[in-house]
């Protein structure tokens, strides 16, 4: 006992194996991704700091419940393959979440080792076994159950969608994915950008399923290409709706048509999904602002910031209503873009764009909060400043302010029950809907929120599915 | 891949008409509605209009007009080539019903838009008018189709070359003080549409006029293409691309239309020079 004791306070006395980055003067220029992943070395270093906890607290604070101390024992032993299947068991998306998810407030909050300082490195350890078996692994399928003969359609190619389509086709469902877009992977693919998370991989994650056989077709927008009631009069018998939360939120304050104003939604997707950046390589032009303000503190707004930065911006000022404490956008994020040279302008709120006689932005006019009494959502909410309106002159400026349901499929589709923000209404545990063969997850469903959100609702909709086929509503 | 099984070339050149193999599309397409074209791998994502479709051979047509760099590609393609992606049908279908005496007025590539809504009219019973027109004789597409889509058809060309002499709306404030007018549909360049929608205030006439602001997905995703109606933000690509013309803010669709003119300038130059010395090899 006394040993076990002094061998973990050995343990705990090493620091986190930190993650070999890009330098960030040289990576605000490029599209190269920015963390460069642990050597096999280095993550059984850092492995080797886990504690192996009874009751591990990082494991509670896994929306999926990934048997964490179980992959990381692995990693330490070296057995790198034995770990990655382990991971898979709850998360069939981990190359992503290992680079996207919000570790600091689930897994790595939650270790008892962030209490004392530095958690275990959660995050990193899962991104090194997913990429070591994207670069070693022998590729081989998992085995699927024989055909069912039951025909499942999946509308939305993003985490939610993909995790459905491989939960179902390993059950030995036919599985057809229809995205609306012309290639797959919703906004891994056309919002997050490569320098966080390469398309390649994406693509790769997409590509498993095809191999698997799940059928992907794009350029179908359900409620326009075809009708829910057709993809069920066309022989499918469960429809799952992973639609994203894809409308882009404006500040509805004067000036907002003015050239040079683009919500983050079409920044990013003309920089990702059209690869703007490489104009006049591809056809699709962007705005290449020289001195771009953007508005939100979450990790759209960052993502937006700092793809201004690398499309040769000398200036991007990013504008947040709160203060740090509240930003939204995941802590890598923040500090990274720090480190590259956003510079953060908190407790500020514009209040109307400025305009030349071309009707293209010249600046904004903002003003100066201050926090007041929590809100609904428990932060203190800002409060404008009696006279601190001031000016920021900006000739590009990215609304990055939130997103909300698009109604294109469910105002086509009056059976289907949304809330009065347009989210359709869903039961938490199944992801059943009130339309009956129909399920939806992830941010249709809960508004925006994150990829393992999508990907755990995804999870619980394919054994409901699967239950229905198999049994009846 | 969507197949291209017919190609024609009009107005010199300038304006190419491709039937595409689309049958998804063409079941459903409606007059008015929208399709996003990219022809390959790199390309942009383009919306035209669908002129006219034919479920039965599952089929539908657009026709564009030449004007940089993305429709320049597109009129590189020939039968039996294709565009790598085609998605649609998009937008609100045109709101169809009997009012009594119609004018369809079109301007330029406009009137391939206009056509099946003309056609449309007629069907559902309306005295249907068209007026169409365009810089120069050579530049006049479509005046068969819109002659057989409608009771009456004026051509005008701006030079005189064919027709009558003048703009389109010359020949339409005629009709106006002849006859009582239920509805005029305005479909062309933006200064024409808005100039429509003027004369026709004056009369008290509603006008719908469709709205062809830069898109990106044709959605709701992006708001790339918002237009201000009656004082309010719209998104073109799901509630238009029609409006009500004397609501439209067109001074505004002008400016925004040009938010990318430098890259697109450079962008065509730099295309034509590489198709001129491809054709001189
Ligand atoms: C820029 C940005 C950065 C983000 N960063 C992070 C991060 O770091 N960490 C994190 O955890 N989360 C992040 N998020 C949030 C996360 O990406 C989302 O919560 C998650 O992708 C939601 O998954 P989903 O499957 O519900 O929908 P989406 O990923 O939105 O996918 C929905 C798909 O459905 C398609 N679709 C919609 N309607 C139709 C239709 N009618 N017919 C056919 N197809 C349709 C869409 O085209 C889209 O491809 C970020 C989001 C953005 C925009
Ligand atoms: C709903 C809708 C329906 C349309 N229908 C037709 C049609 O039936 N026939 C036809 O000839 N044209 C139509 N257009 C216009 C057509 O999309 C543009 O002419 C085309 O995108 C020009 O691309 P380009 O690269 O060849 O030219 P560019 O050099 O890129 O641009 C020339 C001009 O076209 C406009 N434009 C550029 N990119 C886009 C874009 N992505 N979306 C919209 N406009 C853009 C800009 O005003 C620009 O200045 C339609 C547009 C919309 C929005
Ligand atoms: S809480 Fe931290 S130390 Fe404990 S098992 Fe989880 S990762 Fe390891
Ligand atoms: S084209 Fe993107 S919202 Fe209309």
């Amino acid at each position: 006992m006394a040993e076990e004791a002094t061998v973990k306070e050995k343990k705990t006395k090493k620091g986190r194996v930190p993650m070999p980055e890009q330098d960030p003067k040289e990576r605000a220029r490029n599209f190269l991704e920015v963390p460069l992943g642990y050597s096999p070395e280095m993550a059984r270093e850092e492995a080797s700091r886990c504690l192996q906890c009874k009751n591990p607290g990082c494991v509670e604070g896994c929306p999926v419940g990934i048997d964490i101390p179980g992959f990381i024992r692995l990693i330490a032993s070296g057995e790198f393959t034995a770990s990655i299947r382990h991971v898979w068991k709850q998360n069939s998306l981990p190359a992503v979440c290992g680079r996207v998810c919000p570790q600091e407030i689930q897994c790595e909050g939650k270790c008892v080792l962030a209490k004392k300082g530095e958690p275990v490195a959660i995050g990193n350890l899962e991104r090194f076994v997913a990429d070591w078996e994207r670069a070693h692994g022998s590729g081989a399928l998992p085995p699927k159950a024989s055909p069912t003969g039951k025909r499942v359609a999946v509308v939305g190619s993003g985490p939610a969608g993909l995790t459905v389509a491989g939960d179902l086709i390993q059950k030995g469902h036919e599985v057809t994915i229809f995205e609306a877009f012309h290639k797959p992977g919703g906004v891994l693919l056309y919002g997050i950008p490569e320098f966080r998370l390469p398309k390649e991989i994406v693509a790769q994650e997409v590509n498993f399923l095809e191999r698997l056989g799940v059928r992907v077709q794009c350029n179908v927008v359900v409620g326009r290409t075809v009708s829910l009631d057709e993809l069920f009069a066309e022989g499918y018998q469960a429809v799952f709706l992973g639609l994203g939360a894809g409308l882009p939120k404006f500040m509805n304050i004067p000036g907002e048509n003015l050239v040079g104003i683009l919500s983050a939604n079409e920044y990013l997707t003309r920089a990702n999904l059209m690869k703007a950046y490489l104009f006049p390589q591809v056809d699709t032009p962007i705005p290449r602002g020289k001195d771009v303000v953007v508005l939100g503190g979450g990790n759209v707004a960052m993502d937006a910031a700092r793809t201004a930065l690398r499309l040769g911006a000398d200036r991007v000022r990013l504008v947040y209503r709160r203060s740090r404490e509240e930003m939204p956008a995941r802590a890598a994020e923040a500090h990274h873009a720090e480190e590259e040279g956003i510079e953060f302008f908190l407790l500020t709120n514009p209040v109307r764009y400025l305009g030349n006689e071309k009707g293209r932005l010249v600046g904004m006019e903002c003003i100066r909060m201050e926090l007041g009494e929590p809100d609904a959502s428990g932060r203190r909410r800002p409060i404008p400043v009696k006279g601190s309106e001031f000016t920021l002159e900006c000739d590009l400026c990215i609304v990055a302010v939130g997103t909300g349901a698009n109604p294109l499929l469910t105002s086509s589709t009056p059976d289907l029950k949304v809330n009065k923000w347009g989210y359709i209404e869903a039961d938490p545990c199944t992801g059943k809907t009130l339309k009956k063969g129909v399920w939806a997850g992830g941010d249709i469903v809960t508004g925006a929120a994150t990829v393992i959100l999508a990907m755990g609702a995804g999870r619980l909709a394919a054994n409901s599915i699967h239950d229905y086929l198999m049994r009846g509503w | 891949m969507f197949k291209i099984v017919k190609r024609e070339e009009m107005s010199q050149g300038t304006v190419i008409l491709n039937e595409i193999e689309a049958p998804l599309i063409a079941r459903k397409a409606k007059p008015g509605q929208f399709v996003i074209l990219k022809a390959n791998e790199t390309g942009e994502r383009i919306p035209l209009t669908m002129a006219y479709t034919d479920p039965e051979r599952g089929v539908i047509a657009v026709i564009y007009q030449v004007v940089g760099k993305s429709t320049a590609l597109f009129k590189t393609l020939q039968v039996g080539d294709g565009y790598q992606d085609v998605i649609g049908p998009l937008g609100k279908p045109t709101h169809i019903e009997k009012l009594g005496r119609v004018v369809c007025v079109g301007g330029g590539t406009g009137v391939a838009v206009l056509h099946p809504i003309t056609r449309a009219m007629k069907e559902a019973g309306n005295h249907v008018i068209a007026i169409i027109g365009a810089r120069t004789r050579d530049l006049l597409i479509l005046e068969d189709f819109m002659r057989r889509a409608s009771h009456e058809l004026h051509v005008c060309t701006d030079d005189g070359s064919y027709g009558r002499k003048g703009f389109v709306t010359h020949a339409l404030k005629d009709v106006l003080d002849r006859e009582t007018i239920n509805q005029v549909v305005a479909i062309g360049p933006v200064p024409m549409m808005k100039f429509v929608s003027q004369l026709t205030r004056q009369y008290g006439v509603p006008t719908l006029v469709s709205l062809n602001p830069i898109m990106v997905d044709g959605t709701g995703m992006c708001g790339g293409c918002r237009v201000t109606v009656g004082g309010e933000t719209r998104f073109a690509c799901v509630d238009g691309p029609e409006f009500d013309g004397h609501q439209v803010d067109f001074d505004e669709l002008m400016l925004r239309l040009q938010a990318y003119c430098e890259e697109e300038k450079a962008c065509f130059q730099e295309f034509c020079m590489m198709e001129e010395s491809w054709h001189r090899k």
